[in-house]
């Protein structure tokens, strides 16, 4: 019995797709598996595993949060960036916040853990923050001093263009006090949670203010990475912490500052990717060097 | 050294790598591809799938052999999906639902990779070596071998065959894909990409707290996910996950492997039509407007204008320490020129003119260089409309590499052309009609960006995202699967129509009047030809969304 044409072409297909999936999806992948066992690369191929005393404390290639149970900062611990995979730091939810440059408006509720901070008002939040827990200025461009996104919602008689006629700060509530007094000789409100200030017509102003341009917390100390799991931080954002770590832990701050180089990777071949300081390996260095409790 | 230097450099020897590699790997591609002889390994395939190798294909019947195996790999992939939890390694998953294993199946099979899920709590392992992982194998071999049948279609003269499509799609798997996947695989590995079945490890951290440290056959899929410029991750973050990119060198490594095969193939177009310059002239177009896309996203992401960007002090939202901002950046014009697809940072967040470089990179229908063997194709359908244009000027019937482009061949190669620009801007638009752009994570010109960038990144066959958007319920993952479909096969369709109706052609000897095919000038014209194409296209959807936004 000969077989219609294209029914013999599926069935060429089928046993062609079988072939490559024992090929390459079983042969292939577990061959690479079984080589990865090869002393020298197992360590790497099972995941990079910190252990401490027997104990496994987490991979080397995967940051942490070196938070307490409430969130909170754990001050003798040098700390990672800010993460969007689940709470912090879950690498069975990795995720990026995917929040885009002109994200400045925040979504404010009645209650504020049902509100949604624009990605402004979380970078503005977190250099506050940061700046409180290391002693330096958290002030950046575009941020109020109460670490949320200065931005203005402008009303104008004739829409885009006229006289302003109404100001508001659409990222402060009350009890805050506005950024501005006035712009435009227009006296600047306090928004009221749950109003759309830009479906109403108000123009999206961003205000610059009078920060430094190069701000004392760095860039990477209020950005979320792409993976959430970014296991580095900046030389400069580990640099402003080795003071409040070494205080924490009564160590002299040049010897902490050393470990920070220690655990600083340059640029592989001098121009690859850029320097980075492996947070967890640096913490559990301290905890060896300089134990706490 | 300056970071922007540093960056500099990291592009310049990724130009000198692939200069230095594209000849020789090109040639071998090109005895691949022609050679007469069968392994011991190869003939044992033939004779498990039940074709007989000497045997040539026409068009339509290399066509047909083409749609089947896809047909049946979808069909495959989605009854694994379906059943996952039935089967070993599934870590407990449920079974995929219906809507998504449907786009995922359709996804992988049309080299797309684009991912409505997270692959940490989506895919057991078993789905992802031995279904989704075999597929980034084979869509990159289909896509190989139907630009080697249109190139055959150039090469040859009064014939109907193109080839057979299982011999190239078993000899491009077994002789290039698979041998650079095992050296590249162990690489990775010993930068520390994780290769094991492991479920996760759980641990408890310095402060006290509990972390699951992932597992996976994570290198084996990660390398063959670049080279066959695929796309798609084996966790949610892609290759900015550690596991898949640890190090900055691995960095290098990967975008090296997703642009080797799309820069050597012109080698492999020029050796088989017997002017190797040919060749040289397609290869330069591309590298024209892949090193102009380059340095570009990296000039808007280095400024990092826009208002958080500007409090920041750098556009590093979204973006990893050890990349930081250039090789980042290159990374996403390299990944969106191909059509891999693969993110090492999110492309959502980029400055609006940053972030709009990928998205024109996969508008210019992905030719610089393009996915495997899609580039090649891709380009070379512009360059006989190139000639077409050219013709008209002058008043001669257009020919290119000694064949003339007739009226069937310029309607073949304007409906390729047509296919993509349709299904991104009918698919749009009909997200926005039905309130389905609604799922669009941030509102106006950014919204319009992120829903105009998911129907470009489907049809393209591209898979990367502007990822702040919801893309897992039913209508989104129906209608991106269509376009998914329609914008891989249609085009594969009529490219094979085209190599057929140019095999059977005598060859037109070169004369007084002949356009060369191999100067400058004619480099220049494809360029211009491909930017104003797609300028014409898609200059009103973009000017409502990133111009809007970055101006």
């Amino acid at each position: 019995m000969r077989l219609p044409t294209w029914l013999a072409q599926h069935l060429a297909a089928l046993r062609a797709l079988l072939v490559f999936t024992v090929l390459l999806g079983l042969a292939y992948p577990l061959a690479l598996v079984a080589m990865g066992q090869a002393p020298g690369l197992a360590g790497r191929t099972d995941g990079s595993l910190l252990a401490v005393d027997g104990r496994t404390v987490g991979s080397s290639l995967i940051g942490q949060s070196f938070t307490d149970g409430d969130g909170n900062p754990v001050p003798r611990y040098f700390q990672s960036r800010p993460s969007a995979a689940g709470d912090g730091y879950d690498p069975t939810a990795t995720a990026a916040s995917n929040l885009g440059p002109e994200s400045v408006v925040d979504i404010l509720a009645a209650d504020p853990e049902d509100s949604t901070p624009s990605l402004l008002t979380q970078v503005c939040a977190r250099s506050k923050a940061v700046g409180e827990l290391d002693g330096v200025d958290g002030r950046r461009p575009y941020c109020t001093t109460d670490g949320v996104g200065a931005v203005l919602a402008v009303f104008r008689a004739d829409g885009l263009t006229g006289a302003v006629t109404r100001v508001v700060s659409v990222n402060q509530v009350v009890p805050a006090t506005p950024f501005l007094t006035s712009y435009e000789g227009v006296p600047v409100e306090l928004a009221r949670p749950g109003e759309d200030y830009v479906a109403a017509g108000g123009l999206v102003t961003p205000i610059r203010g009078d920060a430094p341009a190069d701000p004392a917390v760095p860039a990477d100390a209020v950005t979320a990475s792409g993976s959430g799991l970014d296991p580095h931080i900046s030389p400069a954002y580990a640099e402003l912490q080795v003071n409040r770590v070494a205080r924490e832990r009564d160590a002299d701050p040049m010897v902490v500052r050393r470990l920070v180089e220690e655990h600083t990777s340059g640029r592989s071949l001098g121009f690859i990717g850029a320097p980075g300081v492996n947070v967890l390996e640096l913490n559990l260095a301290l905890d060896r060097e300089f134990p706490v409790g | 050294m300056t970071a922007t230097t540093a960056g500099v450099l990291f592009i310049l020897t990724l130009v000198v790598a692939l200069a230095v590699v594209h000849r020789p790997f090109g040639d071998y591609l090109f005895r691949v591809v022609s050679g007469t002889r069968h392994s011991r390994v190869e003939q044992i395939v033939y004779r498990i799938v039940g074709v007989n190798p000497a045997a040539e294909q026409s068009w339509g019947v290399y066509a047909r052999a083409v749609l089947a195996f896809s047909t049946i790999s979808i069909l495959f992939l989605y009854g694994f999906m379906r059943l996952q939890n039935h089967l070993w390694l599934s870590l407990g998953f449920d079974p995929v639902a219906s809507h998504g294993a449907w786009n995922t199946a359709v996804s992988f099979v049309t080299n797309t990779n684009w991912q409505w899920y997270s692959g940490e709590s989506t895919m057991g392992h078993l789905v992802q070596m031995s279904g989704l992982a075999v597929q980034n194998f084979v869509s990159a071999a289909v896509g190989i071998a139907v630009a080697v049948a249109l190139v055959r279609g150039f090469a040859r003269s009064r014939t109907g065959e193109l080839g057979n499509f299982w011999v190239d799609l078993t000899r491009i798997t077994l002789r290039v894909l698979l041998p650079i996947s095992v050296l590249g695989a162990i690489m990775l590995m010993i930068g520390g990409a994780v290769q094991n079945l492991s479920g996760g490890t759980e641990v408890t951290t310095l402060t006290g707290g509990t972390q699951t440290i992932t597992g996976g056959p994570v290198a084996s899929q990660e390398v063959i996910k670049e080279l066959g410029t695929n796309g798609g991750g084996f966790y949610n973050v892609n290759s900015a996950h550690p596991f898949e990119n640890p190090t900055t060198w691995t960095n290098w490594l990967e975008i090296f492997l997703l642009l080797v095969i799309p820069f050597s193939l012109p080698r492999v177009f020029g050796r088989m039509v017997g002017q190797v310059r040919q060749g040289y002239a397609i290869v330069a177009a591309m590298a024209v407007l892949a090193v102009a896309s380059i340095a570009l996203t990296n000039v808007f992401e280095l400024t990092g204008d826009g208002t958080v960007p500007q409090a920041v002090g750098a556009a590093l939202e979204g973006k990893e320490v050890r990349f930081d901002v250039s090789n980042s950046a290159t990374f996403a014009a390299a990944t969106t020129l191909t059509s891999t697809g693969a993110v090492n940072s999110f492309h959502d967040s980029y400055t609006a003119l940053g972030g709009m470089m990928p998205l024109v990179n996969m508008m210019l229908g992905e030719v610089a260089p393009g996915g495997v063997g899609a580039g090649l194709y891709g380009l070379l359908i512009l360059a006989v409309i190139t000639v077409f244009v050219a013709g008209l000027m002058v008043g001669r019937t257009p020919e290119y590499v000694g064949k003339k482009i007739g009226s069937r061949e310029i309607k073949l190669a304007s409906l390729y052309f047509l296919i993509t620009p349709a299904l991104v801007l009918i698919g749009s638009a009909a997200a926005f009609a039905t309130g389905n752009n609604s799922t669009a994570l941030n509102v106006g010109p950014h919204g319009l960006s992120e829903v105009l960038y998911a129907f470009t990144s489907a049809s393209n066959n591209n898979g990367s995202a502007f990822a702040g958007i919801t893309v897992s319920t039913p209508w989104w993952n129906t209608a991106l699967g269509l376009c998914m479909l329609l914008g891989r096969f249609l085009p594969i369709i009529f490219v094979l129509a085209l190599a057929g109706s140019l095999a059977r052609q005598q060859p037109t000897p070169t004369s007084e009047g002949t356009l060369p095919t191999h100067r400058p000038l004619f480099v220049g014209m494809v360029v211009g030809v491909t930017v104003i194409l797609v300028a014409l296209t898609f200059l009103p959807a973009l000017a409502l969304g990133p111009l809007a936004e970055g101006l």
